[in-house]
């Protein structure tokens, strides 16, 4: 079995073609998905590509949350099937309430741009199964708004838990409170974090390094294995 | 057609740059004594027709699921009189 993994493209999505080359280099079979389509056609996992969705005009994502093919997304998501969100894609789980919490304007007010460290602290999630916890990877990061933020409440509840994802190491680029890059929700299907994984799959580009694969073929075990 | 004003502001606790920044730039323009700034959106709303208890409650939760996020922000609306508002 090949899995099928979808890609959804947003008016302003901007990281959906390296996502879908992500999917095929990691040996899925990507599917592209547009946004006023409710049809998901047949994928087993959904990835929510970075950008500036909609112009994100109102809030990063939250005009995206409330297009036709996020409905599908949302209840396909709360019955257990796997969702990635990357960066923008991050911000719009949030706007959906998929995942906790809410996406601020970096603390600096700049657009920031380079590689970043990153510490799995999760290593049990649907997305990241194939790193182990506490390992370091570099991926790139690049956004305007990627300060994680949510109540005291909430963050005691995600680390509780083990939900805090993945953690910035050395200077945290954008305030994201507790040094937050990445959560999951409680069932470990539905994943957002803020660096891009998918830019970091092959030695040519990105980082130089293949430290964002292990995402998808994370997924691929996980779906071939189901 | 009436007027109806969405405020959204980000909740007190929650850090705004923006604001901020608004603020470190006022001694240097001459502004003096202003000690804190804070950013927010104001929606400006023509709704067709009257608006009376029923409108409002749709406009509450416009506000409320779309033009705030209640995470992290806060809202008022309030109706501006036609008149005034010319």
């Amino acid at each position: 079995m090949t899995a099928r993994i979808g890609v959804v493209t947003f008016p302003g999505t901007l990281d959906d073609q390296d996502a879908l080359r992500a999917v095929r280099v990691a040996g899925a079979e990507p599917v592209s998905l547009w946004h006023r389509d409710k049809d998901l056609h047949q994928v087993d996992a959904v990835i929510l590509a970075g950008g500036f969705s909609y112009g994100d005009y109102l809030r990063a994502g939250a005009i995206s949350r409330f297009s036709p093919v996020m409905e599908t997304v949302i209840e396909q998501a709360r019955a257990g099937m796997p969702v990635l969100g990357i960066c923008n894609g991050f911000q719009i789980l949030t706007e959906a309430h998929l995942l906790p919490g809410a996406m601020l304007r970096n603390n600096h007010l700049h657009f920031i741009c380079r590689d970043q460290t990153l510490r799995v602290e999760n290593a049990e999630t649907a997305w990241t199964s194939d790193y182990s916890a506490g390992q370091e990877i570099s991926v790139p990061l690049k956004n305007m708004d990627g300060r994680y933020t949510a109540d005291e409440h909430t963050l005691d509840e995600l680390e509780a838990e083990g939900r805090v994802a993945f953690r910035y190491v050395g200077r945290n680029p954008n305030g994201s409170l507790r040094d937050i890059a990445g959560i999951t929700n409680a069932a470990g299907n539905v994943v957002g974090l803020m660096p891009h994984p998918e830019h970091a799959v092959e030695p040519l580009i990105g980082t130089g390094r293949t430290d964002g694969l292990g995402f998808f073929t994370s997924i691929i075990k996980k779906l071939v294995n189901a | 057609m009436a007027r109806v004003v969405v405020d959204v502001m980000l909740k007190p606790e929650i850090l705004d740059p923006q604001g901020q920044a608004v603020q470190r730039a006022l001694p240097r323009l001459g502004f003096e004594g202003i000690a804190d700034v804070r950013q927010g959106k104001r929606f400006e709303l023509q709704v067709e027709g009257p608006v009376d208890n029923a409108a409002l409650a749709r406009i509450h939760e416009l506000a409320e699921t779309f033009l705030a996020n209640t995470v992290i922000e806060d809202f008022t609306v309030k109706v501006e009189n036609a008149e005034e508002s010319k």
